[in-house]
């Protein structure tokens, strides 16, 4: 038994922490935000040649066959560096979406692609997870049309996979005739969160039309799992921050860090963060070995862990005075990635609500 | 990430739901294993031999000092107590004596004391209370008065303890006394066995919250005992209530009993209901409910991560300083939502028709124990950013002719 990384896994997460921190200086970070695209080429690509487009692709398609396990721990690495990558729609959801539903030949191409880094997907769930305003798709026979609100990673993605309901699964290209996508300007400007809107457009359906409710549920679980580990790792990050800061700074003669109101805040944060690290772990770990654990576990891992990556983004923030206000020290980065992630794929409300249904616990 | 079990440990847990299948019938209530209010029963002692004749308690205590003689093997304890919380039944004797002295004892005892005490501790024929708090030493718990002088070959004490426990029917008290009076006040201290049917014991009952005397102050005048009652060397007892203290953190924070209290009120609010609508049925309690039962999973697995990387041979960090802190106001919000749900109904107290099976008002008073006791919440939190995060600790400060200063 252990409750961990294994060794293969300890180095996966150095090789990926390494690479990410040497390319996400804060001048870099405000860069990226500046460009707005959620997309930055050279991290991209030094992701895809660590192999880490592959981890939940089977080996038959170019991949390493691990696991979410493995994604899991990447996507904590990227929440640490508030990197701009598509990692989540391209490397998790793109290769469920494909395994679960799509055909021998849509399989081989687009997971082939995916190892390799050749393209990229953007993820639009919305529909599954909760209908806002007008958002909503219509599909008829191939031609689909309507609204696709919060794509994720869509902004710059080549290929789009989109739920229509909550029980067919599309994909389409980003180029294709009739389909338009807009800047959805959220808070965190180092992703790339999109509106598609559709006219008639040619999709492929992947699988028969309703028959990817199962598919889109794992999706969704998955989802759910990487982004509470992002938020983890953004908030982990944001920890240790205001704890560096409290033992620096000082006021009235002694380090702000002397103080037990500040004490004690960090003592509030690193007891709520640690049951997140393990909870976040055994849901992956469930998603992998433990499936019918898995659904209930993803919605507590991401519902608890926002909660707690917003006390600590709060905290943390607070800790920095007036420094955690401003731009100088870039917090605001962190607080943003957890910001959005709350709200994608269902916020705790919704998401503590979906675990009482799993239970059986709602009429 | 690997939580697969050998198969050793598959055919232990059989082994251990057979036994639960075979004895559940006649194993005692769980309350009445662990009542506050008087020594165990017959029928809890009985059951406490065949925990230990089987291993399910005192597992790794040697066999010469009347334990099981098991190999530590973490995972078959973590077998034990998921199958007999499952299956509500008892794991046995708890206790400051059975959590607390024993493995002292064994860390820091003579030969003499361990096969004195320990199997009689164990097997529930010695009860112990803890003597440490004193009306001025609650938190600075070092600032103790209470005094032993050394006359002859005996010591002899005189001071006063509060809050203690069970000191009303116990047979035994662990103590800490300032032997050294001129010493740092952490140097002067030494920890003493002290029998409580000792002339110059007076025990008077202090009534608690939920209204029962589950606590005790304690006069000690000129009580003498011999000079070989003391555990570890004279003014070391910091040091030996030290490793003492560790083991009442562990006691109190268990997320497995938790769990067993989550399951309790899921079946309330399937049961109970208001206007007709059942309380699970609600959805703001159902919120309430899924938000404690999130953070209950965390603390679950997180206790299960610490003892992988106990097993694993990992250095321990902050992670195991928390598990006190947030399994006392854990269980405090889920008995204040057990209260919640009933409603007026919930204020219900010690006995009434209206009741539900449990007693909701009742454990949510009990709640502020864990809060309080074995070090407060606030000292945990100086604890955890002390020791866990390496943050000061903050300057005294005294009274001065001009107000307050730090010294
Ligand atoms: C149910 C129960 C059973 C107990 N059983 C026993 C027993 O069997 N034997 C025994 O010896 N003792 C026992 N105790 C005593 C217990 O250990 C003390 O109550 C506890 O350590 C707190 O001490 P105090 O009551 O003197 O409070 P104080 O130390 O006076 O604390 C009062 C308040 O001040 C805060 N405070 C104090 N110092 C600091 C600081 N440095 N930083 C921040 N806040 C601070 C505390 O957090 C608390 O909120 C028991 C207590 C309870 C509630």
């Amino acid at each position: 038994m252990n409750f961990g990384l294994s060794d293969e896994q300890g180095l996966l997460q150095d090789a990926i922490r390494g690479f990410l921190e040497g390319q996400t200086p804060l001048d870099s970070i405000r860069k990226f935000a500046a460009d707005g695209n959620g997309l930055q080429a050279s991290i991209w690509q030094g992701l895809i040649d660590l192999g880490a487009t592959g981890v939940i692709i089977p080996e038959q398609f170019g991949g390493s066959d691990l696991g979410m396990f493995d994604a899991t721990v990447i996507m904590e690495a990227i929440g640490r560096t508030v990197a701009p990558v598509p990692y989540l729609s391209t490397a998790v959801l793109a290769p469920i979406a494909l395994l679960g539903s799509g055909s021998d030949a849509q399989q081989q191409d687009g997971l082939n692609k995916i190892s390799a880094g050749d393209v990229t997907f953007g993820v639009g769930l919305t529909e599954a997870t909760g209908v806002r305003r007008d958002a909503g798709l219509t599909l008829t026979g191939t031609k689909l049309s309507g609204k696709a609100l919060f794509v994720m990673d869509g902004l710059k993605a080549d290929q789009l996979i989109l739920a229509v309901g909550s029980d067919t699964l599309v994909s389409v290209s980003a180029t294709a005739a009739g389909l338009t996508r807009n800047r959805l300007n959220v808070s965190d400007k180092t992703r790339g969160i999109a509106e598609v809107l559709l006219d008639h457009v040619d999709c492929e359906l992947i699988g028969a039309a309703g028959s990817a409710t199962q598919t889109i549920e794992k999706m969704i679980d998955a989802g759910r799992i990487g982004l509470a580990a992002e938020s983890f790792g953004a908030a982990e990050i944001l920890f240790y921050r205001a704890r560096d800061y409290a033992l620096e700074r000082n006021q009235f003669e002694r380090p702000i860090g002397s103080f037990q109101s500040i004490k004690h805040l960090c003592a509030e944060m690193i007891a709520d963060l640690e049951p997140c690290r393990s909870l976040i772990w055994y849901a992956a770990y469930a998603y992998d070995e433990l499936p019918e654990e898995a659904s209930l576990m993803a919605c507590h891992a991401k519902a608890n862990t926002q909660e707690v990556a917003k006390m600590v983004a709060r905290s943390a923030t607070e800790i920095h005075g007036g420094m955690g206000f401003t731009d100088l020290m870039g917090l605001h980065y962190w607080l943003k990635r957890i910001e959005l992630n709350r709200q994608l794929l269902g916020g705790p409300e919704a998401t503590r609500e979906a675990a009482a249904k799993l239970q059986g616990l709602v009429a | 990430m690997d939580l697969t079990f050998s198969q050793e440990h598959q055919d232990f847990r059989k082994q251990v739901q057979g036994f639960l299948e075979e004895h559940k019938g006649t194993a005692p209530n769980m309350k009445a294993v662990n009542g506050t209010s008087s020594a165990p029963t017959p029928s809890v002692k009985r059951w406490q031999h065949i925990l230990i004749e089987n291993g399910y308690t005192a597992r790794t205590i040697p066999k010469e000092y009347g334990g099981y003689g098991g190999e530590a093997d973490l995972i078959k304890g973590l077998i034990i107590q998921e199958e007999f919380i499952a299956a509500d039944v008892s794991t046995g004797l708890t206790g400051q004596g059975i959590s607390m002295l024993v493995p002292t004892l064994l860390e820091l005892g003579t030969e003499e004391q361990k096969r004195k005490w320990i199997s009689a501790t164990i097997r529930g024929d010695v009860v112990w209370c803890q003597g440490y708090s004193e009306p001025g030493a609650g938190s600075d718990l070092a600032s103790l008065k209470t005094k032993a002088v050394i006359e002859g070959d005996q010591f002899v004490i005189n001071g006063q303890k509060i809050w203690t426990s069970s000191a009303h029917f116990s047979d035994m008290c662990f103590i800490l006394v300032r032997t050294e009076p001129d010493a740092p006040k952490h140097h002067g201290i030494s920890y003493l066995l002290m029998p409580m049917t000792t002339q110059g014991i007076e025990v008077r009952p202090l009534v608690t919250i939920t209204g029962d005397a589950m606590f005790n102050e304690m006069f000690l005048t000129d009580v003498k005992i011999g000079s070989d009652q003391l555990v570890g060397e004279r003014g070391k007892g910091w040091m030996v209530a030290n490793a003492t203290l560790k083991h009442e953190r562990g006691m109190i924070g268990n997320p497995a009993q938790t769990e067993a209290n989550l399951n309790a009120l899921i079946k309330l609010m399937k049961a109970e209901t208001c206007d007709g609508i059942r309380a699970v049925d609600m959805p703001v309690f159902r919120d309430r409910l899924m938000r404690l039962q999130g953070r209950l999973l965390g603390l679950k697995l997180h206790s299960l991560r610490l003892l992988s990387d106990d097993l694993n041979g990992k250095a321990p960090d902050h992670g195991g300083l928390i598990v006190k802190y947030s399994t006392a106001y854990l269980n405090h919000e889920l008995y204040s939502l057990g209260v919640d749900v009933m409603g007026e109904l919930g204020t219900l107290y010690g006995g009434d028709a209206y009741q539900s099976e449990l007693d909701w008002q009742k454990m949510f008073l009990g709640s502020f124990s864990s809060i309080i006791g074995g070090g407060t919440a606030q000292i945990q939190k100086n604890v955890i950013s002390e020791r866990g995060l390496g943050m000061p600790r903050e300057p005294r400060v005294t009274m001065g002719a001009k107000g307050w200063a730090m010294m």
